[in-house]
């Protein structure tokens, strides 16, 4: 069903009426429980209070806003296809340049905190901003090349947090020591994980890793004599830079990083020390899964992905292929969770709430399966955006649910959906491709 | 002629169906054995318990090597696939959003994954991974050319036409260097062109290769042409075995296939689950 762009398509008034009016009754039913009753309390106990006139605004919007977009959709005489539109028409122009955008995209990281408009406050975001491309990526290998839909991957981001805070508080081992225990600690979480859900796929596979992210939370509120409860662990060593400290009045014996380098001491280093240590991890996070992608084991993910049945007639194992990406996933999870418990200094369950893991889905989702530099664009967007407009923060979750309705939508594979090939036998403008 | 495969005794029930009936057959090197059979006969059932999809609840599928017998109903799919049983589905399954060359590369993963080091030498890039890696290229290369897709190799391989995604499956297949390949209703779909184009594949793969080859096959004219034996179900039971000049004259086919008129009868869910099955997709 192909609408002939010289013909304005016959757009039949009385069945959009008729679906609009569906849509307002299906709001209606929805609402007037929901938003037509409110308890109050009163003196003489519990009181109800109806709010008739909220549902009946709902209602109309949902009606008018209905009307209108079937309207659109009907004029346009079709779904917009996958595919179709200028995104994918800009998307085909940059495809080329893609490298170009990407490295001139690594350029800016690296200078932004030198550029003059930069502030520590800016240093602040972009590093927020670092760690949630960190763990797109990390997700991305989970999610986006093995297909398997993990709903509960803050649980690996808390395990790494925990796992370097308790190190460090215990034991005081220094970061660099930490981080790769860390890792390892989130990677066997991956794997406990992964066991039980072998079999599941889709929305099974959700469900239950959504529960195994609650559980972690839950142990980790709940084991108090470890994990210190609600209470969190605080006084986290910050990191220091090989072994010099960014403090103003280092202890008796220790050079501080201003006076090895012999200048002033300012809060910014530190931040700005952080900040290239969430850039370098993160692009060790990108080029590991760029390489790993075209080894065997990442290329048997995509094809898990795209059908099990077909792997396992092919003679790949599932079971191992699916566990290894469950562990790598979960220890990019796991190394970014110990970068926030040094950068914050003080970690509680708090920090690692569903919201978590579905902020970071929806990075991978939004930004393309896949794609890495997708995952930058949507973490700057859901990161960012909140954090500028402090208004908007409030609407953070409406705006997540708004963005992934649109997206699925409007561009089902995420805004950059386009999968380059692993290797090729032709060189890129061979003709047989199409 | 040594037997490459022999199935004994093979059973296997879906709750009240006998979908298999103590099925009996061998299946030879450098020959093309045609399983054939009115459509719900158990024709594929057969392959999902030699593949290891089903579990038979009789029977012993042995595939005779060199270094000793192995014994098919106890291990899981992927090894058998791993010992050198490969196959392609009735509904073809490509990995649609990968390219043509890269299914024939997922298809090489156990000799690549070693050949990595189980990924680490392959992390950095180790030359033994990398000259593993263009031997696998230039593999599938071959197998492009035999099937006329070499053009088409950085294509997604969804976004190919029905008789060449058919191909590619067989190549796929081929890639995983099989003993005994074993098609489901490979030329499903084709046009005579194509299907001509299949029986000469085919026959090189027997003799080129030398292996086995484990057909199941609706449409007669590439039966009858390239089988050197040809086994007959119906109803999950074997009606007959032999040449195909036995085969074509037996009474007991004649009357099944003459009386597959009587299968537009099933029960409804029955006759929508064979058209599902038989749907090319
Ligand atoms: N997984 C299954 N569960 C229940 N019944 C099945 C299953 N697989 C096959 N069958 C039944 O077994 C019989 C044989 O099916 P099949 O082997 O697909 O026949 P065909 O010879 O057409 O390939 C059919 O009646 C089919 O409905
Ligand atoms: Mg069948």
């Amino acid at each position: 069903m192909v609408a002939n762009p010289n013909t304005a398509p016959r757009i039949d008034i009385a069945a959009l009426l008729k679906d609009a009016a569906l849509t307002a009754a299906v709001a209606f039913a929805l609402a007037l429980p929901l938003i037509g009753f409110r308890t109050v309390d009163d003196p003489a106990g519990l009181g109800i209070e109806t709010r008739f006139d909220w549902v009946a605004t709902g209602v109309g919007a949902v009606f008018l806003g209905r009307l209108l977009l079937s309207w659109l959709f009907a004029l346009r005489g079709q779904r917009p296809a996958v595919g179709s539109g200028w995104l994918a028409h800009a998307r085909a122009q940059l495809d080329p340049h893609m490298k170009w955008i990407a490295l001139a995209g690594m350029l800016f990281a690296f200078l932004l905190p030198f550029l003059p408009f930069s502030s520590r406050y800016t240093i602040d975001i972009a590093t927020t901003v670092l760690i949630y491309v960190m763990l797109g990526w990390g997700l991305n290998v989970v999610v986006g090349l093995a297909g398997l839909l993990d709903l509960g991957y803050v649980a690996f981001y808390a395990v790494g947090a925990y796992s370097y805070a308790l190190l460090a508080v215990t034991f005081n081992l220094s970061f660099w020591e930490c981080l790769p225990l860390a890792g390892l600690f989130a990677a066997f979480f991956g794997i406990l994980l992964g066991f039980p859900v072998l079999r599941l796929r889709g929305d099974y596979l959700a469900i239950v890793t959504l529960g195994f992210g609650e559980m972690i939370r839950i142990i980790l509120l709940n084991w108090v004599p470890v994990t210190r409860g609600p209470d969190g662990v605080s006084g986290i060593p910050r990191p220091s830079f090989f072994g010099l400290p960014f403090t103003a009045n280092p202890p008796e014996g220790v050079t501080a990083f201003h006076e090895f380098f012999g200048i002033a001491y300012a809060g910014s280093h530190r931040v700005t020390f952080l900040y290239f240590l969430i850039l370098l991890l993160a692009l060790i996070t990108n080029l590991f899964t760029l390489r790993i992608r075209r080894l065997p084991v990442g290329r048997a993910w995509e094809a898990l992905r795209e059908d099990e049945i077909a792997c396992r007639a092919l003679g790949i194992n599932p079971t191992n292929t699916k566990l290894t990406a469950f562990a790598i996933g979960a220890m990019f999870g796991g190394f970014a969770g110990a970068f926030f418990a040094t950068r914050q200094g003080f970690i509680s369950p708090e920090s690692f709430t569903f919201i978590e893991s579905a902020t970071i889905l929806a990075i991978v989702v939004l930004g393309g399966m896949g794609s890495q530099i997708g995952v930058v664009i949507a973490a700057v967007l859901l990161i960012l955006l909140p954090e500028l407009g402090r208004e908007l923060a409030e609407f953070r979750m409406l705006l997540f649910g708004a963005a992934m309705v649109l997206i699925m939508a409007w561009r089902p594979r995420g805004l950059l959906a386009h999968r380059e090939p692993s290797m090729r036998l032709h060189s890129r403008n061979h003709r047989g491709e199409s | 002629m040594s037997a490459l495969l022999t199935v004994e005794h093979l059973s296997m029930r879906f709750g009240g169906l006998l979908a298999i009936d103590d099925l009996c057959f061998a299946a030879d090197e450098r020959r093309i054995t045609a399983i054939i059979g009115p459509n719900g006969a158990g024709k594929t059932t057969v392959f999902n318990c030699l593949t290891g999809f089903y579990r038979p609840d009789v029977g012993r599928l042995t595939l005779h090597r060199p270094q000793g017998p192995l014994y098919l109903e106890r291990l899981d799919g992927y090894r058998i696939a791993q010992a050198g049983v490969a196959r392609t589905f009735q509904n073809i399954r490509l990995f649609p959003a990968m390219s043509v060359l890269e299914n024939l590369i997922v298809a090489q993963h156990n000799v690549l994954m070693r050949a990595s080091g189980y990924s680490v030498a392959g992390l950095f890039g180790a030359a033994r991974f990398r000259r593993a890696e263009a031997e696998a290229i230039e593999f599938a290369r071959s197998w492009l050319e035999r099937v006329d897709l070499v053009e088409r190799a950085d294509s997604p391989a969804g976004s190919l036409p029905y008789g060449a995604q058919r191909r590619l499956e067989i190549a796929r297949a081929m890639c995983t260097r099989p003993r005994l390949l074993c098609l489901d209703e490979p030329a499903a779909g084709l046009n005579p062109r194509e299907s001509a184009e299949l029986t000469a594949l085919l026959r090189s793969v027997r003799d080129r290769e030398g292996i086995g080859v484990l057909l199941i096959e609706h449409d007669m004219s590439v039966v009858m042409g390239i089988s050197d034996h040809i086994i007959v179900l119906d109803y999950g039971k074997k009606i007959a075995d032999g040449t195909p000049e036995q085969v074509r004259h037996d009474p007991n086919v004649i009357r099944a296939y003459l009386g597959e008129a009587e299968h537009e009868a099933l029960p409804a869910e029955i006759a929508a689950d064979l058209r599902r099955d038989d749907r090319p997709t």
